[in-house]
């Protein structure tokens, strides 16, 4: 359990010291979003009826871009190989690095995204759905990024490979977190769907960081 | 007593034979160099050595190393392992938590390799020559029995060259197994593995 902890510590100090990519991700949320009103007219029932898409496009996208330089450094500067020395507490790294990645890209979106819907003309009935929705979404979104940028890292460009790999798995979290908000907006009862987005976050739980584990072993053992 | 014993090694990579029927059987006590030009496969024979290369034929057998001791084995790569954000102590003692070795045994690894008063400088703010001392500081840290060393004198300074290789004889003579790469010979008794002369291969 100490471990956890320091691998908690060490996460949160090595994220925080090196803000600019934490500040690109919130940063590439917000403009996205606020750009949609700008150059669409800003009329209430086109933004209303596409405010749910926009936000979780700019949610996914947002965490797909900070997810790529997620293992990165860990390789370039050789603690996986230590990692892997280490190999039965692996996991507690894992664990440790997608909740403090969670904690610093995911529940900031979450975070700020009221603002953003009150720009989109979202009545604030709908707040609650997009609150919900991003707050069980997003993390799994990091977890299942977490997979391909593991299976990924010890590429030079993998970037592109990154997206192809894990963007037809964020496919079911989108339709189903973008439906919840368009559920609310129709008066739906939303609970349902954010049960389905519980149960993905449940199965990405609990089989993303072992996927991951599997997937850094793959990329520091050649 | 650990011995590592390595069987008929062979290893190709890029269509090149890096080494074949290598084997050699390595003691507690001892002290191995690998010896070769650049890019003869002493590094990728160090991490075979250490689990983290598959790609090879033959075998390697470690004697007296139990799978449920918290590893007594140190890998030190080329790269060294540490973060440049953190600082040199809390990349100790994240290292030290990973590897379930007393985090009071810190303090005085960064003092046997000369970085008394840098603790809480970030390891960035170094010189090339303190990173690897950071990194080397892994070695007063307890609870290893072999040491894995890939290039350990890389950017040292005279006094850190002699630092390391006393600890290094140090080490051997208290039952501790070393097995390193560098040009640089530590002890006149200490074994050579010779990596040779490329071939090409037939593919």
């Amino acid at each position: 359990m100490s471990l956890l902890r320091a691998c908690l510590q060490r996460e949160w100090w090595v994220n925080i010291r090196r803000p600019s990519e934490l500040i690109n991700a919130w940063f590439f949320f917000v403009v996205v979003v606020s750009l949609f009103p700008l150059a669409i007219a800003p009329r209430e029932e086109t933004l209303m009826s596409m405010a749910s898409g926009v936000l979780w496009v700019a949610a996914l996208l947002a965490v797909l871009l900070s997810i790529e330089s997620l293992f990165r450094e860990d390789h370039d500067s050789g603690i996986l190989e230590q990692l892997l020395m280490a190999r039965h507490e692996m996991i507690f790294v894992v664990l440790a690095k997608l909740l403090v990645h969670w904690l610093l890209i995911g529940l900031p979106l979450v975070l700020v995204s009221p603002v953003l819907a009150y720009m989109l003309q979202l009545p604030p009935k709908v707040l609650p759905a997009v609150l919900y929705s991003l707050a069980l979404g997003t993390p799994s979104l990091v977890i299942i990024g977490a997979i391909g940028a593991a299976l990924t890292v010890g590429l030079q460009r993998g970037g592109v490979l990154l997206a192809l790999l894990i963007l037809p798995l964020y496919v079911p979290v989108l339709i189903f977190g973008a439906g919840a908000i368009q559920g609310a907006m129709t008066g739906d009862d939303i609970g349902g769907v954010l049960a389905i987005l519980g149960a993905i976050l449940a199965l990405a739980l609990s089989v993303g960081p072992w996927a991951i584990v599997q997937g850094l072993k793959i990329s520091t053992g050649d | 007593m650990i011995e590592v014993q390595a069987q008929d090694l062979f290893c190709e990579r890029d269509a090149r034979v890096l080494f074949e029927a290598l084997s050699f059987h390595a003691k507690s006590g001892e002290i191995w160099q690998v010896v070769g030009p650049n890019g003869a496969g002493k590094t990728t024979l160090l991490r075979i050595l250490a689990g983290l290369f598959q790609f090879y034929e033959g075998k390697v057998y470690w004697h007296g190393v139990s799978a449920s001791e918290a590893s007594p084995l140190l890998f030190l790569g080329h790269k060294a392992g540490v973060r440049e954000e953190l600082t040199a102590q809390e990349n100790l003692q994240w290292l030290a938590a990973l590897h379930g070795q007393p985090q009071d045994a810190i303090p005085q690894a960064l003092e046997a390799v000369g970085l008394r008063g840098y603790e809480t400088v970030a390891v960035a703010d170094m010189s090339a020559g303190q990173k690897r001392r950071v990194a080397l500081a892994r070695l007063w840290l307890p609870d290893t029995k072999v040491w894995i060393l890939d290039e350990p004198f890389t950017a040292l300074d005279v006094d850190g060259v002699t630092l390391i290789e006393q600890h290094l004889k140090t080490f051997a003579q208290q039952g501790g197994l070393v097995i390193y790469t560098s040009h640089h010979k530590v002890d006149a008794q200490c074994q050579q593995v010779r990596l040779g002369t490329f071939k090409e291969s037939s593919t």
